[in-house]
């Protein structure tokens, strides 16, 4: 059996990755997406932790992780779409309404 | 017999990571978080997480997966792909990045993992589960110890739901 520590650090190299793409991307689809791969890495080590322990709550945590980002990303693809209908873009750094 | 497929799909989650936030084409940065969704789900089985790794099939590659490629659907695909693509702020973003990473080298590194409950609880608690079917054991769990957490859920994914219905109607004029 592959130990714990190399999937928990799988899921940091993989939050690391989207932290990343986050922080880089101009496109507001790829942040989302990164957020979504934030969100797996969250998940994968949640479970390695529940397999750890013998214990399905951490399973129980992934799935209610999983309906949040599914929630998420449904209220974060209207507010793309939303924002794509009044501005026309799509790079978060034209969409500075509120910036002074 | 493990490691194989644990590296080949360590290896396959990482590089599908990568290309998501390093393709210029939105649609192919979709494509890649969908492998990667897959190498997840055959992580979760690993981990002996079945009943996961089906919801992580049908949820994530299925319905937000959808979400995602129906939105690209609707916006410009090829003007975004000749537009600057990094931020200005990139390299403060890189040095963060080396920090988070830093963080998780010294937890690996200074023995944080001793911590861990030993191989013999692992095994014990694989066996209790094994007994009854993972599916069977998650869902006398959640549908126990953890409904009220399961109901407020619910309410979330319908705010979420009408949420998203208000944002993305037209006006009415």
């Amino acid at each position: 059996m592959v130990p714990i520590p190399y999937y928990l650090a799988l899921g940091g190299i993989i939050f690391l990755i989207g932290a990343v793409g986050v922080l880089t991307r101009r496109n507001i689809m790829i942040i989302l997406m990164s957020i979504e791969l934030m969100l797996n890495a969250v998940n994968l080590t949640l479970i390695a932790f529940s397999r750890a322990h013998g214990n399905l709550t951490g399973q129980v945590f992934a799935i209610f992780v999983i309906a949040v980002a599914a929630a998420e990303a449904a209220v974060g693809l209207a507010l793309i779409i939303s924002i794509n209908r009044r501005r026309a873009t799509l790079n978060v750094d034209e969409i500075n309404l509120l910036k002074w | 017999m493990e490691w194989p497929f644990f590296l080949i799909f360590a290896v396959g989650m990482i590089a599908s990571s990568v290309m998501v936030i390093s393709l210029r084409n939105m649609v192919h940065s979709a494509l890649s978080l969908l492998l990667s969704f897959f190498f997840v789900a055959a992580l979760y089985v690993m981990l002996g997480a079945e009943f996961l790794a089906a919801i992580q099939i049908l949820i994530y590659a299925g319905a937000i997966m959808m979400l995602y490629v129906f939105v690209i659907m609707l916006v410009n695909v090829r003007e975004q792909m000749g537009v600057r693509q990094w931020n200005r702020q990139r390299a403060f973003a890189f040095i963060i990045g080396g920090l988070l990473a830093a963080e998780f080298l010294v937890i690996l590194l200074t023995g944080f993992f001793d911590l861990l409950p030993p191989a013999r609880v692992v095994a014990e608690g694989a066996k209790a589960t094994a007994e009854i079917g993972n599916t069977e054991a998650f869902g006398s769990v959640l549908y126990t110890q953890f409904l009220f957490p399961f109901e407020v859920v619910s309410l979330l994914l319908l705010a979420a739901m009408i949420g998203a219905i208000v944002l993305a109607k037209r006006e009415i004029k």
